[in-house]
């Protein structure tokens, strides 16, 4: 694949294969040394037109970790400041030769447009209220974990869905998979139709609790308070918070996932996150960067374990490098050893 | 003395069809004769073609003065020009405002060396801020008819009734009336839409524009024709509502009237699943059912012309994500072809929708959308309804080039038009 724009992109094949590489490059990642060539003399740009301390790191990590160049675009201190447009920019630092570029931007719809404009790879790291492709990722990675499958599970995705581009992202990422997905906010915070998705919704989240197999919260933002969407964050706890009460009816082998950060308080309490084995945010941090080296190795690479050298180079090897033997150029060999 | 002729083609008016050749005089700007086998000093094949009264356009945005690079008054009468139009309708959203003498004299004098008429609409309020109200008689003493603050709807509805009642006691010196027309938009249901509310935005995950936003407004100005008494002009309807409550109003007898732009019955919302800004307009691109409903209306007489909303930007302007482009697609090119292809209209049927009906809302009638007759101003097109081409935004005569149909293969092209007696399209390109 060339880009990651769209967890709608893909099909279920592909995201479940992706899901596998990253279980690859989870174990690599507890090695002594865990780097691999895979993207030896590859440039990544990480062009954060938004900021995301976390994001962005994770994905740096990732590149870093699969042997990338890696170049950080500070938004705030480039020349957007002075009127640049955002195709002038993304062609200056693609005329100085990069192979890929990982965008967030606060427009939906802008890493398509960079995609239309520069020969580069593109990936996705979240675009205004539409996608986040590596974040539905890796929190399927980290369903499939606890879950085994998510094949007839039932999910709930709680809070404001309508200005969530992880919930577009995890919706169509868990339909794929075969989960049956249910949407839980009140109608201010849902999008003004669900028909583009197979999903079910409901306003009250008691209602459908106990039967969860997993449970997934979203960030309330201060600014539906001034639109107003919703009267207050204590009435959004009372109806939609996952308190200590709430807790006890979910089942005892569900999940409970929150992309971060965290409102404590609010779509969660604090006596949940600090006891709860359930609660998998941690979890969900770490798969960040085996997920996004994933995402990587297929989009910037050629995403393949098995195949030999090309064009002269090392094949891509997930050998622990601390040795210094790569079979590289063995043709057919297996590259996991 | 120099004179056309238009040789051997069909002629399509109010009066109907009939073959015969057309010979204009250049100098009275009139057609001599019409009939078969004329001859003249200049010939302009016709053959195959149907010559039609030129087309008018009631809504384009010819952003002069203020933004030329986008478009200057000369480029945008070419665009018209080879659309078929002899004249057409310059929105007062410019910078300065068409709301004093002063900007439409220049609008006035820039439009006089143009290759269609330039007639100027002026706005309804002072720089269209919804505030207050326009010397609209002085601009009507300059010939202004139609007054609108296009771009966005006037908010206010005590402001608007007395915009209505004031206009409405207006007298003017040839008798056409003076028409309000409206961009129909409630800005409090609008506000952070930039595409159609529906199923598309809700998975592109773009902030939208439900169509009772439009349809509110179209409410409430049905109610203030009927209070004042005053002729009101849907601009741009794009939604099944706004139709179905035009169509009511106009069976009650209400003094109102409507046009719809080409786009909005050849593309959807569904255009914008791309996130491409060329698509992005106001009022929206809206669902089947709604474009459905805009065709019903231009057939049945609901709706009374095909008017472009032609809004040129920049290409920089354009390259931009999609909530951050400006709205507005070009139109006046295309017009003709798409109305054909996509409302399944045969020319006969829509010349009324393209000619005579906007010129009599424009107060046009006098000297456009006349009957192909000795003794007539010339305002004509020519038009060849096999000629097939593709269309291309570089190629466009507008300084612009954001057209939604980029690439489309059309059937049906405007192949002379002449103005004022004067040739300013000969063989689809224009002259000067």
């Amino acid at each position: 694949m060339k880009h990651l724009l769209s967890i709608g992109d893909l099909d279920r094949a592909q995201l479940e294969e992706l899901l596998d590489h990253a279980d690859r490059f989870a174990e690599v990642l507890t090695r002594s040394v865990p780097k691999v060539p895979a993207l030896r003399g590859k440039t990544v740009v990480l062009a954060f037109f938004e900021d995301s301390t976390r994001t962005r790191s994770s994905f740096d990590v990732a590149a870093r970790r699969l042997s990338a160049d890696v170049v950080n675009f500070a938004a705030g201190a480039s020349s957007l400041s002075k009127g640049e447009s955002l195709r002038d920019t993304v062609e200056t630092i693609h005329a100085m030769g990069i192979d890929a570029m990982v965008v967030r931007h606060r427009s939906s719809g802008a890493p398509h447009r960079i995609s239309e404009w520069i020969d580069a790879s593109i990936v996705n790291a979240g675009d205004g209220w539409h996608q986040h492709p590596t974040q539905a990722l890796l929190d399927s990675f980290v369903l499939r974990r606890r879950l085994g499958s998510l094949e007839g599970r039932h999910i709930a995705i709680v809070g404001d869905i309508a200005h969530s581009r992880v919930a577009r992202s995890n919706i169509e990422a868990f339909t794929a998979l075969g989960a049956q997905v249910t949407l839980v906010g009140p109608t201010t915070l849902l999008p003004p139709t669900v028909s583009p998705w197979n999903v079910g919704v409901a306003h009250d989240l008691d209602g459908v609790i106990g039967d969860l197999d997993a449970i997934y919260l979203l960030r309330i933002q201060n600014e539906r308070l001034a639109e107003p969407l919703i009267p207050s964050n204590r009435e959004y706890r009372d109806r939609f918070g996952l308190t200590a009460a709430r807790a006890r009816r979910l089942r005892a082998d569900a999940v409970i996932c929150h992309p971060g950060p965290m409102n404590l308080g609010v779509e969660i309490d604090r006596e949940v996150t600090a006891n709860d084995d359930r609660v998998a945010v941690l979890d969900q941090v770490a798969a960040g960067v085996p997920v996004r080296m994933a995402v990587l190795f297929n989009v910037v690479g050629h995403g393949r374990f098995d195949e030999p050298a090309s064009s002269g180079d090392r094949a891509p090897s997930t050998e622990d490098t601390g040795t210094g033997n790569a079979s590289a150029e063995d043709a057919g060999t297996e590259v996991l050893t | 003395m120099t004179t056309i002729v238009l040789r051997g083609g069909q002629l399509l008016d109010q009066t109907g069809r009939r073959s015969g050749d057309v010979l204009i005089d250049h100098e009275s700007g009139r057609i001599l004769e019409v009939g078969p086998g004329l001859t003249g000093d200049r010939t302009l094949d016709a053959s195959g073609c149907v010559i039609t009264p030129g087309f008018v356009d009631l809504h384009v945005h010819l952003r002069e003065p203020g933004d030329e690079v986008a478009e200057t008054i000369l480029s945008g009468s070419r665009c018209a020009a080879r659309g078929g139009y002899t004249a057409v309708v310059a929105m007062p959203n410019t910078d300065p405002c068409m709301d004093s003498a002063s900007v439409i004299n220049e609008v006035l004098a820039l439009g006089a060396s143009a290759l269609c008429e330039i007639r100027p609409a002026a706005a309804i309020t002072i720089g269209r801020e919804g505030r207050a109200l326009a010397p609209m008689a002085e601009l009507a003493a300059l010939g202004v008819r139609i007054f609108t603050d296009d771009g966005t709807g006037l908010q206010d509805d005590r402001l608007m009734r007395r915009a209505l009642e004031y206009a409405g006691s207006i007298p003017t010196d040839d008798g056409t009336p003076i028409v309000l027309a409206q961009h129909c938009e409630v800005a409090t249901l609008s506000d952070g839409g930039v595409m159609h509310e529906g199923e598309w935005s809700a998975k592109l995950g773009l902030g939208g524009q439900p169509a009772e936003a439009e349809e509110l407004m179209v409410m409430r100005d049905i109610a203030l024709a009927r209070l004042t008494g005053t002729r009101v002009h849907f601009q741009h309807l794009s939604t099944a509502g706004s139709v179905a409550m035009v169509r009511a109003a106009k069976a009650g007898g209400l003094p109102v009237t409507a046009e719809a732009t080409p786009h909005h019955v050849a593309l959807t919302d569904a255009s914008c699943a791309g996130f491409d800004p060329v698509f992005k307009v106001h009022p929206p691109l809206r669902t089947d059912a709604d474009v459905e409903a805009v065709r019903a209306g231009l057939s049945d007489g609901t709706i009374d012309a095909v008017a472009t909303d032609h809004a040129p930007h920049p290409s920089d302007a354009k390259e931009r994500p999609f909530d951050q482009a400006p709205p507005g697609m070009l139109g006046l090119e295309t017009a003709l072809a798409v109305v054909l292809a996509d409302v399944g209209l045969s020319i006969d049927d829509a010349l009324p929708l393209f000619s005579w009906q906007p010129a009599a809302i424009a107060g046009l009638a006098d000297r456009h959308g006349r009957p192909i007759a000795p003794g007539e101003p010339a305002n004509l097109a020519v038009f060849d309804p096999e000629h097939t081409w593709t269309v291309s935004g570089a190629e466009s005569s507008s300084n612009s080039t954001n057209t939604p149909f980029e690439g489309r293969t059309l059937t049906g092209r405007v192949r002379h038009t002449i103005h004022a007696g004067e040739p300013v399209v000969i063989d689809f390109e224009a002259t000067r």
